[in-house]
């Protein structure tokens, strides 16, 4: 039996390959989120610095457009800022240090058969299931 | 021109993760939680974003991006020390709040405080990660 999430998940999945194909064959980059804001924020993508604002806002502003066909979205986030804070200086330091993340290493990189690509997704795929174990089974803080 | 395509490209990524459920941080996570109400939806969503990436690797070959320059060389397939240390960082910030960078911006406009404060926080460990990436590489 197949859900429905699952249909939209793989609906909204190619939604994000056409964006990254559009992305390699118009502009001859690859679609990798932590790459295209870190360039930004740490001044190393300067000479593309529209290419990349363009890129985020077309993301901020999509599901601004199909935010009331949904209603209410709830992201299940947790209130401990505690817990937003360190995982936000995880992700933003992880990234950069492995030169992309989900959509850079995995969707870009695994579709090329790339070995970096393959092995960076293993390793943050392994970490992320042994932090969840951890955390929310054995110290129950998420 | 490029500006127009990246506001398309990033338009249909953003489209793609709020369609997806992947800015419900409940879902990226029961993705991770084996041991608990396991959700396969992150798979879906990686198999449906792989086939159209994986035909527009193929459209490379041979050719040139349609607003000129080159395409991106594939790096030396080399599994360094950054990579490793580096996604073993991402991992666990992904698997704490169960966010990461794409559905994190995505997400600000209807996500409330808690997703401003997780996308400050990452963009500060960005630029943390300028001076640690140039101490980890003076080590190596």
């Amino acid at each position: 039996m197949i859900e429905q999430d699952w249909i939209w998940g793989f609906v909204g999945g190619l939604l994000i390959g056409l964006g990254g194909a559009v992305y390699l064959l118009v502009n001859g980059r690859i679609m990798g989120a932590s790459g295209i804001l870190g360039g930004l924020v740490d001044g190393s993508g300067k000479n593309s610095m529209w290419e990349r604002i363009s890129f985020i806002a077309g993301v901020i502003l999509t599901p601004i457009a199909l935010y009331p066909l949904y209603g209410a979205v709830d992201t299940h986030v947790t209130s401990n800022m505690a817990v937003l804070i360190a995982a936000g200086l995880l992700v933003g330091v992880g990234t950069r240090i492995a030169n992309g993340c989900t959509s850079g290493h995995g969707v870009c990189g695994i579709s090329r058969l790339s070995l970096r690509g393959i092995s960076a997704t293993v390793f943050y795929i392994m970490a992320g299931g042994v932090t969840i174990v951890l955390f929310r089974h054995v110290l129950g803080v998420i | 021109m490029r500006n127009l395509f990246a506001l398309i490209a990033g338009g249909l990524f953003g489209a793609g993760l709020f369609i997806s459920g992947m800015t419900d941080t409940a879902k990226v996570q029961g993705w991770l939680d084996v041991f608990g109400n396991w959700d396969p939806t992150l798979a879906f969503v990686m198999g449906g974003a792989i086939l159209p990436m994986a035909v527009a690797w193929q459209l490379t070959r041979n050719r040139r991006p349609a607003l000129g320059g080159d395409f991106p060389t594939p790096p030396e397939p080399k599994v360094g020390r950054n990579l490793v240390i580096g996604s073993v960082m991402f991992g666990m910030g992904w698997g704490l709040a169960g966010l990461c960078p794409g559905p994190s911006l995505a997400s600000l406009s209807y996500g409330g405080i808690g997703h401003w404060v997780f996308a400050a926080a990452m963009v500060a460990g960005m630029l943390v990660a300028v001076p640690f990436k140039r101490r980890l590489t003076a080590m190596a």
